[in-house]
């Protein structure tokens, strides 16, 4: 057991805090923020260049052959920053699904050009009526009779699918809504005709859309996988995903933790730095011990994001999930109370800090939908 | 970065647990798995047990009987015998006062004592807190005067776990009353049969005597009872506090209390059928092994990380989680409990009488309360918390 990174890595997360300390000031992320797609292109291209956008791919495909520990120190570094860039979508959820899902030839193509920079993907799964739910899906996909398929269907809060190149879609060929066969993942261009975006921002400084599905038809080269299996291929992608939302909250709690302690020490009253007196002190001393409770499930988070036996990643990630949640609402409203009215300013970047580390909460279920499933399983040191 | 246990260290995990299977008395694991105390003679013959093996001190030095294994050996040797239900090694001798000597005695200290600590031919116990001093230990009043080539010990201490069936105490005494209060402190080594020293028994809140007050009345003990130089006991007594990180978390302990929640939770005794139906109970069970999944991932940065030989605050953090996992398991034994957690037995020794409810019952409120020292003892968790606000945050 070895929690040191290899010099690789330490250069890696060395470059992208490097990174983030020279152009992603809190001052700068408000002029990407106003920027039309709502992050920075001048940005995504340092990180192309940096090689963060193909590092946890396979050198065969275009990548950097990296895994989940490059994923885990790229995340924790944009948590910081509240980085606003595709990276999540692109690179670990829809790069999750190519990499799982995808024929060699559509991996040679597809992974290539997001590591170049010049493809960012959104992934629309998510509908009105399927919550945190990942089998439940009802928009359609149905054979066109040449190989291809015909897509009819409403995707909603699909994360920067406004600014998003292409999409990947699930739909279903077959089975009722909620059953866990008859699932496909279609690659569309997002300007197709049929598909309907509508973009919005979010509370956490990001965008997301709308996006409806018109008679979309999907070639049978964009096709990705078996039309009728992709549960597990998302599954595991979205067990990826909460790897990297876990570093990337542990980088917004450390800032956040940070940001408090540096205010207690130097904002005065009663003449005092409030930072003497132990209530607060005794509270900064809980968001500590929740911060390094959150970073152990991060690094198990990363190690298990591998394991190739789903029952255990996913009882594992609902784990991480869970301590993660209650860390990130924990240190987050603590920053906001211990800052007092600064932090309740739009201007300050502790209160987005909170509204982010809120929205990781909630994102692929909250920390009670997650314990709710550990308790329908068998313990977690069986 | 590879989290994963090697080879060699899941091979030395099934070692360790098939010792704990094959060689702990069957007596003593159906005591610890029901939560019942444990004899004098129970702790000595698990721990003759571990020392004929070479398990004894497995942390100390080699020279002195350790058994020369990592950090990350150490810890699942910890996490098996606890989960393995063993009893937990008597820390006061092997954790405490061996690691201050090995440190910081004379040669003959080494000689004398190390090895009467392995195999528990000297039972340990601790001398720190005193009726005026808890959480503000340096603030002790228990005196110790020079007189001729003999120290002279007057005072009283509390608190004093298993003082009871202890051969020896290690005890911080004021040398210097002008100093500056933590500079005029230094550290003995006491034989508890010396002329003058008077035990008491406290009843704790569970109906158990672990602890007791130890008075001392010109207690006269030689010169060469002094460990290390004169005034310097604070020190000492620092290190021996932040010297125990490996283990402080407890967390095979709290494995094991689930692993006994979840056992008895699916006995169906009363009103709806087995507590672990209750899927609000099992929520519940389900939240505490997530702080203790994390936990253990903590301890392992922790005790993974280079020794300083300094205090390392990050002992802090394992003991606040630690502790609050301990008491949220016993929590979730009352709850199994139910009804029956009422009856109160006044001595385990099983008298004629029939237990009242179903027989595993007793002990568990008895569990639930005792366990509240954990976040006392060992530096009180608002002790730790201010540690971390001072030692990690700067405040």
């Amino acid at each position: 057991m070895d929690f040191e990174l290899n010099p690789e890595q330490e250069l890696l997360r060395d470059n992208v805090a490097r990174l983030m300390k020279d152009r992603y000031g809190f001052e700068a992320r408000k002029t990407f923020q106003a920027s039309p797609h709502g992050w920075s292109e001048a940005l995504w291209r340092d990180y192309a260049e940096l090689g963060l956008l193909g590092a946890p791919f396979a050198e065969a495909d275009g990548g950097f052959d990296g895994g989940a520990v490059e994923t885990m120190i790229v995340m924790e570094q944009f948590g910081r920053a509240l980085a606003l860039e595709p990276y999540l979508q692109t690179v670990v959820l829809c790069g999750g699904l190519l990499k799982h899902g995808a024929s060699d030839k559509q991996r040679a193509e597809l992974i290539g050009a997001i590591a170049a920079g010049e493809l960012r993907l959104s992934f629309a799964h998510m509908e009105k009526q399927s919550g945190f739910d990942l089998n439940d899906v009802a928009t359609s996909a149905v054979k066109d009779g040449g190989g291809g398929f015909v897509l009819n269907g409403e995707k909603t809060l699909v994360g920067q699918g406004d600014s998003a190149d292409k999409l990947i879609v699930s739909a279903r060929v077959s089975g009722e809504r909620r059953d866990r066969d008859g699932i496909g993942l279609y690659l569309v261009d997002a300007n197709a005709p049929g598909v309907n975006r509508r973009g919005y921002p979010t509370q956490d400084g990001q965008r997301a859309a709308e996006i409806g599905f018109a008679d979309v038809r999907v070639a049978p080269h964009d096709v990705l996988g078996a039309p009728n299996g992709a549960l597990p291929i998302i599954e595991r992608a979205v067990d990826e995903t909460i790897a990297a939302l876990a570093a990337e909250a542990v980088g917004a709690m450390s800032e956040a933790l940070t940001m408090t302690v540096d205010y207690l020490k130097t904002r005065k009253q009663f003449g005092v730095t409030i930072g003497s007196f132990q209530a607060l002190q005794h509270r900064a001393a809980d968001m500590t011990v929740a911060l390094e409770q959150a970073r152990s499930m991060m690094y198990l988070a990363a190690m298990m994001a591998d394991e190739d036996d789903a029952g255990e990643r996913t009882k594992t990630m609902s784990a991480v999930k869970a301590q993660v949640g209650r860390s990130a609402k924990f240190i987050g409203q603590q920053a906001v109370q211990m800052h007092g009215g600064i932090a309740m300013t739009y201007e300050y970047k502790a209160g987005h800090l909170f509204k982010r580390l809120t929205m990781i909460d909630t994102a692929y279920g909250d920390a009670d939908v997650h314990v709710r499933r550990l308790a329908d399983r068998t313990s977690l040191f069986a | 970065m590879d989290l994963r246990l090697t080879e060699d260290e899941i091979a030395f995990r099934a070692e360790v647990r098939a010792f704990v299977r094959d060689n702990l008395p069957a007596s003593i694991r159906e005591k610890t798995v029901a939560g019942r105390r444990l004899s004098k003679d129970d702790y000595e013959r698990w721990t003759r047990i571990l020392a004929a093996k070479g398990w004894g001190a497995p942390h100390w030095p080699q020279e002195w009987g350790g058994a020369g294994w990592s950090p990350v050996q150490l810890s699942i040797f910890l996490d098996e015998t606890q989960r393995g239900n063993a009893p937990e090694p008597v820390a006061f001798g092997v954790s405490m006062v061996g690691p201050v000597i090995y440190t910081f005695g004379s040669k003959a200290q080494k000689q004398r004592f190390l090895p009467r600590i392995i195999d528990l031919s000297d039972w340990w116990c601790q001398g720190f807190s005193e009726p005026g001093a808890g959480s503000d230990l340096a603030s002790l009043r228990t005196s110790a005067r020079c007189d001729a080539d003999e120290w002279v010990i007057s005072g009283q201490k509390t608190w004093t776990t298993m003082a009871q069936y202890a051969d020896w105490i290690f005890v911080l005494a004021r040398t210097n009353a002008q100093a500056k209060k933590q500079e005029g402190i230094s550290f003995f080594l006491v034989d508890m049969k010396t002329p003058g020293i008077t035990v008491k028994p406290i009843q704790t809140i569970d109906g158990g005597h672990e602890v007791n007050e130890v008075f001392f009345d010109d207690v006269r003990v030689p010169a060469d009872a002094l460990v290390g130089e004169e005034n310097r006991g604070w020190d000492y007594a620092k290190f021996l506090l932040a010297n125990e990180r490996n283990g402080i978390a407890r967390v095979g302990v709290s494995k094991a209390r689930l692993d006994r929640v979840r056992q008895l939770a699916s006995i169906p005794v009363y009103g709806s059928g087995a507590k672990i139906e209750d899927p609000f109970f099992r929520a519940k069970l389900a939240e505490v092994e997530v702080e203790l999944k994390a936990l253990e991932m903590t301890q392992m940065r922790v005790i993974s990380a280079p020794r300083t030989g300094k205090p390392d605050p990050a002992s802090s953090v394992l003991k606040i989680k630690g502790s609050e996992i301990q008491q949220a398991t016993t929590d979730l034994l009352m709850e199994v409990v139910g009804p029956y957690a009422l009856p109160y037995r006044e001595s385990d020794d099983m008298s004629n009488e029939p237990p009242v409810g179903p027989d595993w019952a007793s002990p568990l409120a008895p569990i639930y309360f005792n366990n509240r020292k954990v976040s006392i003892y060992g530096g009180s968790n608002e002790i730790q918390r201010s540690i971390i606000a001072k030692a990690i945050l700067g405040l």
